[in-house]
């Protein structure tokens, strides 16, 4: 026994983070003077969508107070390689423009100045002649044969189509009652984080290599790839995570065709580089989700049984494939049967290119999207089919006793109890008194609807997942991928102070904390004496190419390298303190600091002195321990396997699911819509700490409702980009949302030590869906497309009265 | 996002102020709470040689009764207005204005005289001006002058302040007799630049009901209607104000269209000449 009586785990311990937050002496990127002498970069970014480069003058810039350097696409690409993807389309992707460019906002030249300030002075006088070309922004537009070309060399914008069958879908459609058909658009949307990206590099001499210090989030799969670009081997590409990371949710993966940039513009200029990246670029030209026009067709039964889905998306990529993409669309595509036990589905995944800023990493990672199609589709059946839509969601449900259960595009749900979480949430939200009132309120002419949604959230990645974008011949070719590996490492000093390292590169999720919580339970100390480090080093070892903040994968998988880690070092604690107790092994409990024999208190010795023994008197522990007290663990959860010849992946470790229900009131005056409740019922199987796992809720909500009634990355037809600041692109205040109602409904998972699902993506993947049922069927609608804006939904009203 | 390089003044005096607007004129802009500015400068939208710093020039920040006239000076910050006792008490309009501008914490920085030399097509400020007849104070070497408020706002983001006038107050009527005012807007988010705002103000003046509905965001300055009986016909003014509406030209974005901003227009003068109806302190029909 080395646990505590009462667990630091699930307890609500208050973020360890929080006093450097809150003090202000939290370091983020732009905090950070590594080297001396660091001069800054600014961008002449490109005002066209799409044009030619014929000719860059820099003479006058170069000619400006404060200028070091001036650089174009043309002597980084002397440098470097293309950045790769798992696409095989002859796509030529560098991290400036090269020939051409393709976005608004993609990086012509770099300028090295003294600021930031003399740099923007010296990019307004550098001379681009552009010879324009015509662009294309629509993913439905891009795909027509007479639709411009982003990348001549692929003859077409269609730069990825591949087709999947799971079971019999035609034999499903076939047989069944009813065939409903939705499409629909999905917008382009960003989560935005506080801090936007930061990045310093510098060519070190002897031994050369490049040192980056960024607030890059992982994967680090991306490692490799930017080494690749940059011509050198792994160890000459150090990448160095800043302390603190001021908000990511996966747009900080993208960061690093940046790097890169700056890795080579250090290396010709010979100078240490700082760029500290603005809101307007950062809106522009940093990542989004991806837009779509997707397309979903659904077989029933005349009861409800959902016997097949038809999945035809179309996914907007932007201007270029950026690894790990096409991951967003390849995210859920194990998961294609949602929280349902539907067996045959065929799934058509086409990417098309288009003169949009390119699509990467965004809370949600493509489950806003797919919800989007399933979810509508369940609620719009159930209202055709006259079935209640929790109950046609119900009787559709995978059955608790068929956990773990095998969808069949090959994820593995770990553990559930679907029909008495639907329960709980209709208890939550009081469901019969809101239904009453909807209909009072429609008998008095009013606008009220309810919308629902349930989902599962893949968490955990197999980093092999993305390799469904090539045939089985083709991955077999390009050799095995699989797994998701996690490393962690707990250290013990001489003084008896205990260290973590952990490979999760947080950005405010308060890792440090939960780390401090299990380490602390298997060590008996108090959270408080552990000291977590999160800033990720690849020069210092102790990274996979998983590594990384994403897929939540802390609460599903590092959780478990970590705790093996410090059972190690707490079975290697109790192996000293039994050699100086002299007692057995087994007989020593590691409690309140300290190692003693079990159930007598008397005979305790702090934990400081069990460790002295490691560090200042080695001799005198038992010959068969090594010196010192430190360990590192990798581990893979084996289940995270290669995608099968008949592609199926299971593509990630825990299925935690969501689900929400929301009833609106829509004045048709306004086009206003009032929450009148929402209500969410997460299982994320162990909480492992209350506070941060509440905060993980109210988050994703707060992002799902943004991108269900405001935000959008707008482009004008001809590809002008339209939402450069935050009065263009709005994202909810606080005083926006509406009162969130939650609840947890709790089965462990069985794939790690601890019972914890990931659950960060929660009700962001949900709430788009969510609202959009609900006021499809406060207007009686089928068509309706998000952002809920005030003027759309007055449209949708007035057209209401037309009809 | 950094601002091309100008010169900094920063004048302690009215005199000082005018005569720097004096010299650089068109070249110089400027700067109050920065709400606007600040962004501006940043994507080098604007460019001044000169930038003018107000923020610390004496006299300007200092609510005045006159007789009949409340003066506002030009660097009242919109958080002071807010809490003033003195604008709900004889600017009750104004005051229920303030409720929908902006943050607490932009309220803080922006001031009055920025919100009406910047002349937001939907802004607060300028409707309660326009509607309640209020005039605009400005200075420069030349002299003094007031421009009434229906004047100055001549389109989005134009004025009648010349290059050389600096923007010393807005002068606010006041009435002390029986009243009922009114205040609403339509936003995407609370504290966003509305997309429609509306204003009513009912008064009786020598035993005559006085009624003026304002709005603003609608057209590119601030309209208003006014209607003056010895009793209020309500559906006659109703209708009244839809032809009045339906006679704007209204501003189409990305935001709105015209015919929603129209529509909107209709849905809220109704709505606030209902509340300033229910809030009269006499009887009004």
């Amino acid at each position: 026994m080395t646990r505590n009586k009462e667990p630091w785990i699930g307890q609500a311990v208050p973020r360890l983070e929080d006093a450097a937050l809150l003090s202000g002496n939290a370091r983020y990127i732009d905090d950070l003077s590594p080297v001396p002498g660091i001069k800054h970069v600014c961008f002449l970014r490109s005002p066209y969508p799409h044009a030619r480069l014929i000719d860059i003058d820099i003479s006058a810039a170069l000619k400006m107070p404060g200028v070091y350097s001036v650089l174009t696409g043309d002597e980084i690409s002397a440098i470097t390689d293309p950045l790769v993807s798992a696409i095989r389309a002859p796509v030529t992707y560098y991290p400036i423009a090269v020939e051409k460019v393709r976005y608004v906002g993609e990086p012509v030249a770099l300028v090295i100045a003294d600021d930031r300030y003399l740099g923007e002075d010296a990019a307004e006088v550098i001379n681009v002649t552009y010879e324009e070309l015509p662009a294309v922004v629509d993913p439905l537009e891009a795909i027509k044969a007479t639709a411009p070309f982003l990348h001549e060399k692929v003859g077409s914008n269609v730069l990825h189509d591949r087709q999947f069958v799971y079971g019999d879908p035609d034999n499903a459609f076939a047989e069944a009652d009813h065939v409903i058909k939705l499409n629909w658009r999905y917008p382009k949307q960003s989560a935005t984080p506080m801090e936007t990206f930061g990045v310093i590099a510098q060519f070190e001499r002897q031994p050369d290599r490049y040192s980056v210090w960024s607030n890059f989030q992982g994967p680090y799969i991306l490692q490799p790839i930017m080494a690749r670009a940059l011509r050198v081997s792994g160890n000459f590409l150090r990448l160095i995570s800043a302390p603190f990371s001021g908000g990511s949710f996966g747009l900080k993966q993208s960061i690093y065709p940046y790097i890169v940039l700056l890795a080579a513009a250090s290396r010709i200029s010979g100078l240490p580089l700082k760029w500290t990246e603005d809101r307007l670029e950062h809106l522009m030209a940093s990542s989004s989700a991806a837009d779509r026009a997707d397309e979903l067709e659904a077989a029933f039964a005349s009861d409800g049984t959902l016997l097949g889905l038809r999945f035809k998306n179309c996914v907007n990529v932007g201007a270029y494939v950026r690894a790990p993409e096409p991951a967003s669309v390849y995210r859920m595509h194990a998961a294609s049967n949602g929280c349902y036990a539907v067996k045959n589905i065929s799934i058509q995944n086409k990417l098309v290119s288009t003169n949009k800023m390119p699509v990467g990493l965004n809370r949600g990672y493509g489950g806003p999207q797919f919800y989007y199609g399933l979810e509508r589709m369940m609620d719009l059946t159930a209202r055709k089919l006259n079935i209640d839509t929790a109950e046609i969601r119900r009787k559709n449900f995978i059955p608790k006793d068929q956990f773990p259960y095998h969808a069949p595009a090959g994820a593995i749900y770990d553990s559930g109890n679907y029909s008495e979480a639907l329960d709980l949430l209709l208890k939550l939200s009081n469901y019969e008194n809101i239904k009453k009132r909807r209909k009072q309120a429609r008998a008095a002419g009013k606008l009220f609807g309810i919308g629902m949604g349930a989902g599962v959230e893949p968490s955990g990645s197999n980093m092999a997942y993305v390799t469904l974008a090539q045939t089985a011949e083709e991955r077999k070719r390009a050799g095995g991928r699989s797994g998701g590996t996690a490393v962690a490492s707990v250290t013990i000093d001489p003084t008896g102070a205990v260290s973590v390292n952990l490979d999760s590169t947080p950005a405010g999720q308060g890792h440090q904390t939960v780390a401090a919580q299990i380490v602390a339970d298997i060590l008996g100390l108090s959270p408080s004496k552990i000291k977590v480090n999160t800033a990720l080093d690849t020069g210092a070892g102790g990274w996979s190419l998983a590594s990384g903040n994403y897929s939540n994968r802390f609460s599903s998988i590092v959780i478990t390298s970590l705790t093996r880690s410090a059972e190690k070092i707490a079975m290697k604690l109790r192996k000293i303190a039994a050699n100086i107790l002299e007692v057995a092994t087994e007989d020593i409990e590691l409690v309140g600091g300290g190692a003693r024999v079990v159930g007598i208190p008397d005979t305790g010795i702090p934990i400081e002195r069990v460790a002295a023994a490691a560090h200042w008197d080695p001799v005198s522990i038992p010959t068969d321990l090594e010196p010192g007290l430190s360990d590192i663990a990798y581990y893979n959860p084996d289940v995270l396997a290669s995608p099968d010849k008949e592609d199926r992946v299971a593509s990630a470790l825990t299925f935690g699911y969501i689900f929400d229900l929301a009833a609106v009131e829509i004045d048709p005056a306004t086009g206003r819509v009032t929450v009148d409740c929402y209500a969410s019922v997460h299982d994320v199987g162990q909480v492992l700490n209350p506070i941060i796992v509440e905060g993980q809720i109210r988050g994703g909500f707060a992002h799902g409702f943004g991108a269900a009634m405001f935000e959008e990355l707008s482009y004008d037809d001809n590809g002008n980009f339209l939402s450069g600041s935050f009065a263009d692109y709005l994202c909810p205040n606080a005083s926006d949302l509406p009162h969130l109602e939650f609840a947890h409904y709790r089965t462990d998972t069985p794939t790690n030590p601890l019972g914890s699902k990931g659950m960060g993506d929660g009700s962001s993947m949900l709430t788009p869906v969510v609202m959009a049922n609900a006021v499809a069927d406060a207007l009686g609608c089928e068509q309706i497309d998000l952002p809920l804006t005030l003027n759309k939904v007055w449209k949708f009203v007035q057209e209401r009265k037309i009809r | 996002m950094k601002p091309a390089a100008f010169d900094y003044y920063c004048p302690e005096t009215i005199a000082e102020t005018v005569n720097l607007l004096s010299e650089y004129g068109d070249d110089s802009l400027l700067l109050a709470g920065g709400l606007s500015l600040g962004a501006m400068l940043n994507m080098r939208i604007a460019r001044p040689s000169v930038l003018i710093d107000i923020n610390k020039v004496k006299h300007l920040d200092n609510i005045t009764k006159t007789d009949g006239h409340l003066k506002i000076g030009a660097l009242v910050r919109q958080g002071h207005l807010t809490s003033s006792k003195q604008c709900s008490v004889f600017i009750p309009l104004l005051a229920e204005g303030m409720k929908h501008l902006g943050h607490y914490q932009t309220r803080s920085r922006g001031t009055i005289g920025g919100s009406v030399a910047h002349a937001d097509p939907s802004a607060e400020i300028p409707l309660c001006a326009v509607t309640l007849g209020g005039e605009v104070e400005l200075m420069s070497s030349r002299g003094k002058r007031t421009v009434a408020a229906n004047d100055f706002f001549v389109g989005a983001l134009e004025t009648l302040r010349a290059e050389d006038e600096l923007v010393t107050g807005v002068n606010f009527p006041i009435y002390e007799g029986k009243y009922g005012v009114a205040f609403d807007e339509i936003s995407e988010r609370k504290g966003d630049f509305a997309i429609v705002a509306a204003a009513a103000y009912i008064a009786v003046k020598d035993e005559q009901v006085q009624i003026k509905i304002g709005l603003g965001g609608v057209e590119d300055r601030p309209r208003y209607i006014e209607f003056n009986d010895r009793k209020i016909e309500h559906e006659n003014i109703c209708e009244n104000i839809d032809d009045f509406i339906s006679e704007l030209v209204p501003l189409e974005d990305r935001r709105a269209s015209g015919a929603f901003r129209q529509q909107l227009a209709g849905h809220l003068s109704r709505k606030v000449f209902k509340i300033a109806m229910e809030n009269c302190d006499f009887e009004a029909s």
